[in-house]
């Protein structure tokens, strides 16, 4: 059994309860066990680093020294939570003042942070640990006639962090695949979905929003699937505002992938929370042959 | 180095992973702004705000509101083609501004961002709930209004935190941040 230190972040413990409750369901089906970060808190999100750098690197180096402790690799569920430990363990590997000075205020918590740990998106989790064969052995339910738009988002490809390709990744549509259903192809699939802009400049995010409904609806697609609960809430919560604000129509579900795979691996629809969705997806599900 | 830093020279320094002066190696090429989803929002393009730096313009580039118009999606950042971190820059930006008290009014970025800040100083963790009621207030009927009946439709799918979580050692935690910067209190 592969095991791992969790990092839930803010979001999964409410806003994305259901991405929290898929994440468990799932990996348990796959022979994955995750053990929550004792006392984690927040990775600073975007809003910290608008405020100051070293203090929002120190936010996560907290949390990265809990894990190393723990003598386990870190997943997050949450691309920015993602990110912003995966950045920072990069800077304090590469610089020694920095995580001096680091390590000096993290002494106030008895921790340390010596870079000996790495750190995990979820879904990577499930494309390169587990595996898609593995993935694929598992399924019971396969989603023959659902068309699912993966939609990569941001922070989990960029910014780059070796030589992978983030311009058309393909992994997401590969671990579609492998659970039955139908990837479709849209040109937005990296685009963004707004992020915080949603608070501080609604009109900007409401049209990205849109940009990235309309292209997974013309590519045919019945559901969209993300790896983010800031992208989940832009294009799930808001798409009534969208619907306003532009004249459109747009009613598409969106769930996380985690909810979509435990479907096919036979977790039942009310163990991965599904039905606490604003736009319910219970009328495109019904398309699984 | 002979007399007052050059503004391109300020704002490279505060980009913490870089070497050098990036922004210098600007070619002024535009894949940033045609990258950019927000850049048709904002009163002056990436390269335009680049080249603005560039020349010396402070007050033009600080009085902006193109760097809090970014979303930090770093599309921009993996296109350069001379590999300057922009959307680096535009926090950069964001933090030399807040800093200085310079931005632009009635942007809701900056209130934003320290009501979020504080939240996490005083509980670990980050609450909705607080965070709304710095940026609730300053929104127009109509969108007051929608927000509104989104949190009543959340909050009855039981997606609205009632109470904030704080972390256990929030104790020690202040006093990790007191080492930091000087927080009011905590060490």
């Amino acid at each position: 059994m592969k095991k791992y230190s969790y990092f839930p972040g803010c979001s999964l413990e409410k806003m994305a309860l259901s991405y929290h409750q898929s994440t468990h369901e799932t990996t348990r089906k796959l022979d994955i066990e995750l053990v929550e970060l004792d006392d984690w808190n927040c990775c600073g999100a975007t809003a910290y680093f608008h405020v100051d750098e070293l203090l929002a690197y120190t936010l996560c180096a907290r949390n990265l020294a809990i894990a190393e402790k723990e003598k386990m690799d870190m997943v997050a569920p949450c691309s920015g939570c993602f990110k912003n430990h995966y950045f920072t363990k990069e800077h304090l590997i590469h610089d020694p003042d920095l995580a001096d000075h680091i390590n000096y205020a993290l002494e106030a918590d008895n921790l340390h942070f010596s870079g000996n740990i790495n750190v995990r998106h979820l879904i990577e989790i499930f494309v390169k640990d587990v595996g898609l064969e593995a993935v694929k052995e598992k399924v019971t339910n396969p989603l023959e006639g659902l068309h699912v738009a993966p939609y990569y988002g941001c922070q989990i490809l960029r910014p780059r962090k070796d030589h992978e390709d983030v311009e058309q990744p393909r992994f997401f549509e590969d671990l579609m695949s492998a659970i039955g259903a139908t990837p479709v192809e849209y040109p937005e699939k990296t685009r963004c979905c707004g992020g915080a802009l949603i608070i501080t400049n609604r009109h900007a995010a409401l049209s990205m929003v849109r940009n990235l409904l309309l292209s997974a609806i013309n590519s045919g697609a019945d559901v969209i699937a993300t790896t983010c609960p800031m992208c989940q809430v832009n294009l799930e919560c808001y798409q009534k505002q969208v619907n306003q604000e532009f004249g459109t129509d747009y009613m598409i579900p969106v769930l996380y992938f985690t909810q979509i795979i435990g479907l096919a691996l036979g977790v039942t629809p009310n163990r991965l929370r599904i039905g606490s969705e604003l736009v319910l997806p219970t009328p495109a599900l019904s398309q699984v042959r | 180095m002979n007399g007052k830093p050059t503004f391109s020279e300020e704002v490279s320094n505060l980009l913490y992973a870089s070497e050098g002066n990036p922004l210098k190696m600007c070619i002024q090429c535009g894949t940033c702004s045609a990258t950019c989803p927000s850049a048709p929002f904002m009163d002056y393009t990436p390269r335009r705000l680049i080249g603005m730096i560039n020349a010396d313009m402070r007050e033009q580039v600080l009085n902006s509101n193109a760097y809090w118009f970014c979303a930090s999606c770093f599309h921009c950042s993996v296109r350069c083609p001379q590999e300057i971190d922009i959307a680096g820059l535009m926090y950069a930006l964001k933090r030399y501004s807040m800093w200085k008290n310079l931005y632009k009014e009635d942007l809701i970025g900056p209130t934003f961002s320290e009501t979020f800040v504080k939240t996490i100083i005083n509980g670990g963790r980050s609450y909705e709930p607080i965070l709304a009621t710095s940026y609730l207030f300053s929104y127009g009927v109509q969108t007051f209004l929608m927000e509104a009946q989104n949190a009543t439709s959340l909050m009855l799918k039981g997606r609205i935190p009632i109470l904030p979580t704080r972390i256990k050692r929030l104790k020690n935690f202040r006093r990790v941040i007191g080492r930091i910067i000087p927080v009011g209190g905590a060490e």
